[in-house]
């Protein structure tokens, strides 16, 4: 009990951690009891009433020392606090959006690999918050466990990935085609390892701790990691479907804050004091327009409109694709009080930027209740920010939150409205059959294509 | 906050008992309680500061998790404990320390126990009573299983789906009692919205792969099927926003934490719910075998450890040991061994599941595959000796029945340590008391969650492969240059492994 007691002097992204003073005269009322009443309620009991009390009586984790290097600060030291403050915020974005370019350049592998750095902070981040809320940095294996889970179920989903998308790769090897076939058994049986682990460390006095911090982990695995692979899903689909749902919401995030800025005078939800309802519409039209016009530029090159794919030969990922219909300059004739507006009969126009539509009315509209939910989940643990990796923003968490709902929104999109299922997917289960289900679907499909004129009856001879 | 006060009058089953109080002699502490809460709360209104009044209530009460585990001085002292931490926070109402205060008593389950079997055992001690109690409630529930079973995979589908819900529930309200929090804005709505969304997910997902034919028959449920993901997706995140617009200010947290339970319990129970009943579609047996695995893993290791027990299993449950536990390990193989011989000589339980369009009812018959016709298997030499037979007429089917008896005596057991340990850390006896003599359905089917799993990945990765009308209906939602392409390649594969012959391409 003594490390628990001693946790102001916790390690991790934030300062010391004052010991509540309410905890801590809890902790003196245990002592005349300890002796007698059942050791098992101490600590349990005092996190019970933790949980049960109200917001207002939980008392607020002081934020994390300020990260801003030295070099703006030095810059930035005549203007006064609130300017610098918007300076540096300024900055940073400039810099996060270079580095998102430059990345964007360097490939899409590069990009899977940003994708998973991000998803292992934003991981780390959420758990480092649990542990300061429940003051459970010293449960024993506890870290070791959380990191494990989050190893196994990335193991999982990149085995599928893999599997699907790499089929022509993964033939080639024995050992990778073991690791495929029994991949869902492996994965379950890691699984399983550490949920046996987790039994096994459970711990007399500190039982109720770690069942939260046990679902603690999987809710944010449930958060991070499947948004993360959705989101990586979404990047093999083509690069412009990662890049403008992503672009989207970033650009709904500024311009609903420069819109609030200048016009903002009706507050929108009592959670976010900031937002305003002028900001939010005007964040609506102008991530529209941005969407489009995005997404008439980035239609033209075929780096960033083919499916990504694995070449064996160079053994590395290329673009290079006939581009699909959606990325063709079609011709629509205009409804007509738009012909009167334009004064032209019909426009050319990509029909992905229809679809580009769809994309940014989400980002605008239901983008910001993913803000929504961070900022209630910062009030209710009383952070500030989750924590502080970028000066000015914040932690990764602050923002990425709002992508989270639009990367299963897209991945949803593209599976029920773009195409279907993956083919090389569709072939690599049929090809793991039993010899007499291949056959029958065989000569289901042969009967299938000759009806659809696909196939011609008279192929017989090859 | 009215409704927090009179919550108390809407408790059933009169005066709570508790169970282990009554079993240990504690004349009927609940008939104290209502006198005592209603001094309680006047003198809550009173003097709300006054630290002298709150132990006595406070004790009168227990603590808000149930003395179910601790003894009468137990029960005392924490709630004095509670009481000092109470007195000294400041900014609560007194309409908030009363909604703790009242929250207390719903945890302890009444006893259910029918008053015929109560008014039979009535002589009998009460160590024998609770054992006879338990053993007639152990028949029903088996006798109620093979009637189920006896009536059809539709009857057992909604079976499954209704101890789904009711374990859904249970779990649920355990949370709004350890967090008091019965009364948020929204939030059992929430709940069971979010229950309906998921299964709906689940169940449409479960209906398109299986029932291929009969949906693209009907017009509503192919459109229903095409955009079904769309469609899921779009309800949760109408039960996200919601939530999000019902933040209340001063329950933030409580909120988060109902809505993390929430979902925790949700990815437990529903999950492992559709995984038996993908189960339940490959054949009857599948279904069968692993939960009678299970059960029969817990009457063995009861009984073993009641004749032989002595050492220990696991400091979580006192009452587990190794006897029981290696025990309940051969007889769970054995047992498994036999009901898979005796089941797989019927159709019945061996075909899997298909939906007969012309009947319009599920139907069980086929061409019993491989793995359950008998083959001869040589006994290696070791066993010759001791048997004194050379070979051996097995299906191969109990092979893995082995590997499934395996998992249930050695792995299962953890989901019921974990269910222990769940309910240690929230001071709770049962996770209801649904059936009396065993407490709620959770504690009869925790063992089963990582059985369900084991089984349906068990079976995906060493049985079947992908299921074919999937796969057909995948292929027909690709574009024709892709189809053609997957012809072309099936047909070189096929021809490579010599199963197509030019002779065979004329049907």
């Amino acid at each position: 009990m003594l490390e628990l007691r001693h946790r102001g002097g916790c390690p991790g992204p934030g300062g010391a951690v004052a010991p509540p003073p309410r905890e801590g005269e809890a902790a003196g009322g245990d002592h005349e009891t300890e002796s007698t009443s059942d050791k098992e309620t101490d600590i349990d009991d005092r996190y019970g009433d933790l949980d049960s009390r109200t917001d207002s009586d939980i008392p607020e984790i002081p934020p994390s020392s300020d990260r801003t290097p030295e070099i703006l600060k030095k810059a930035l030291s005549g203007l006064s606090s609130r300017w610098k403050n918007w300076w540096i915020r300024g900055i940073l974005t400039l810099t996060m959006i270079s580095l998102f370019f430059l990345i964007i350049y360097m490939g899409s592998f590069m990009l899977m690999l940003l994708v998973l750095g991000i998803q292992v902070k934003c991981f780390h981040e959420i758990i480092t918050i649990g542990y300061r809320v429940y003051r459970s940095y010293d449960l024993p294996w506890f870290r070791t466990l959380s990191w494990y889970f989050l190893l196994c179920v990335n193991y999982f989903f990149y085995g599928e990935t893999v599997a699907d998308y790499f089929a022509t790769f993964v033939q080639r090897e024995e050992q990778l085609q073991f690791l495929i076939r029994y991949h869902r058994f492996i994965s379950f049986a890691l699984y399983l390892a550490g949920f046996c682990m987790f039994v096994l460390s459970l711990v007399k006095k500190h039982y109720r701790l770690q069942f939260y911090m046990f679902a603690w982990t999987h809710v944010t695995l449930l958060i991070t990691v499947t948004q993360s692979h959705l989101v990586i899903q979404n990047l093999f689909e083509g690069m412009i479907w990662f890049l403008v749902p992503i672009s989207s919401v970033i650009c709904n995030d500024i311009t609903a804050y420069l819109f609030g800025f200048f016009f903002g005078r009706t507050p929108l939800i009592k959670l976010s004091p900031k937002k305003t309802w002028e900001g939010f519409i005007g964040g609506f039209f102008s991530t529209v327009v941005f969407g489009f016009i995005a997404a008439y530029v980035l239609s033209k090159y075929q780096y960033f409109v083919c499916p990504v794919e694995y070449r064996s030969d160079v053994n590395s990922f290329v673009t290079e694709c006939e581009p699909s219909e959606l990325f063709r300059l079609q011709s629509y004739s205009l409804p007509p009080f738009l012909k009167a507006v334009l004064r032209r009969e019909t426009v050319s126009l990509y029909p992905f930027q229809i679809h580009s539509i769809a994309l940014s009315t989400f980002a605008s509209l239901i983008g910001p209740f993913g803000g929504f939910f961070a900022s209630g989940f910062k009030r209710a643990f009383k952070i500030k920010d989750f924590a502080n990796t970028i000066p000015g923003h914040g932690g990764i968490m602050d923002r990425f939150d709002c992508q989270y709902l639009m990367a299963t929104f897209v991945h949803v999109y593209i599976t029920s409205f773009i195409r279907g299922p993956n083919p090389s997917k569709v072939l690599q289960q049929l090809l793991v059959l039993q010899p007499e289900q291949q056959l029958n679907i065989y000569k289901t499909l042969k009967s299938h294509l000759i009806e659809k004129g696909i196939l011609q009856p008279t192929l017989k001879d090859e | 906050m009215t409704e927090l006060r009179q919550r108390t009058a809407r408790e059933p089953d009169g005066p709570p008992e508790d169970k282990v109080a009554a079993a240990s002699g504690w004349a009927r502490p609940g008939q104290r309680r209502p006198r005592e809460m209603r001094r309680g709360r006047c003198r809550r209104v009173l003097s709300p500061s006054d630290p002298l009044s709150r132990p006595t209530v406070a004790a009168g009460l227990g603590s808000a998790e149930g003395p179910g585990v601790r003894g009468p001085r137990g029960a005392r002292v924490a709630g004095q404990q509670e009481s000092e931490s109470e007195a000294k926070v400041d900014g609560e109402t007194a309409s908030d320390s009363e909604s703790r205060a009242e929250a207390s008593p719903p945890l302890i389950p009444a006893d259910d126990t029918p008053e015929v079997l109560n008014r039979a055992f009535s002589s009998l001690s009460s160590r024998w009573k609770n054992w006879w109690v338990r053993g007639i409630l152990t028949l029903a529930m088996i006798a109620f299983f093979f009637v189920i079973i006896y009536l059809g995979p539709l009857v057992l589908m909604i079976i499954v789906m209704c101890v789904q819900i009711k374990c859904f529930h249970e779990i649920i309200t355990i949370g709004y009692n350890v967090y008091h929090s019965y009364d948020l804005p929204w939030f059992r709505t929430l709940s069971w919205y979010f229950l309906l969304c998921v299964n709906y997910f689940f169940y449409g997902e479960t209906v398109t792969d299986y029932f291929f034919t009969l949906v693209q028959r009907e017009e509503p449920l192919r459109i229903l099927s095409k955009y079904h993901r769309f469609i899921s997706f779009t309800l949760y995140l109408t039960g996200f926003c919601m939530f999000v617009l019902s933040l209340v200010k001063k329950h933030y947290r409580l909120q988060f934490y109902m809505f993390g339970w929430t979902h925790v319990t949700l990815l437990i129970v529903v999950t492992q719910s559709h995984l038996v009943i993908h189960n339940l579609f490959e054949g009857m047996i599948w279904f069968i075998v692993p939960i009678s695995c299970v059960i029969c893993n817990d009457i063995m290791a009861y009984m073993f450890g009641f004749f032989f027990g002595r050492t220990p299993l696991i400091k979580l449950s006192p009452k587990k040991t190794w006897e029981g536990f290696i025990g309940g390990f051969f007889a769970t193989v054995v047992f498994g061994l036999l009901l898979s011989y005796v089941m797989s000589g019927y159709r019945c339980f061996v075909c899997p599941v298909e939906y007969n369009n012309d009947t319009n009812s599920f139907t069980v018959d086929c061409e019993p595959s491989d793995l359950f016709r008998l083959q001869e298997y040589v006994i290696p030499g070791v066993i010759q000796s001791i048997i004194g037979w050379k070979i051996v007429r097995m299906y191969p089917f109990q092979i893995h029945s082995i590997a499934l008896s395996t998992f249930a005596s050695l792995i299962g057991p953890f989901g019921g340590f974990f269910a222990s340990g769940f309910k240690r850390a929230f001071k709770i006896k049962d996770f209801a008391n649904t059936i009396p003599g065993h407490g709620g359905i959770m504690d009869r089917f925790d063992c089963q969650y990582l059985m369900a799993t084991f089984v349906n990945v068990y079976i995906a990765s060493f049985i079947r492969g992908p299921n074919p009308s999937k796969l057909i209906q995948q292929f027909l939602t690709l574009r024709p240059d892709q189809q053609l392409h997957i012809f072309n390649t099936l047909k070189s594969h096929l021809t490579d492994k010599g199963m197509l012959t030019a002779a065979a391409e004329d049907e």
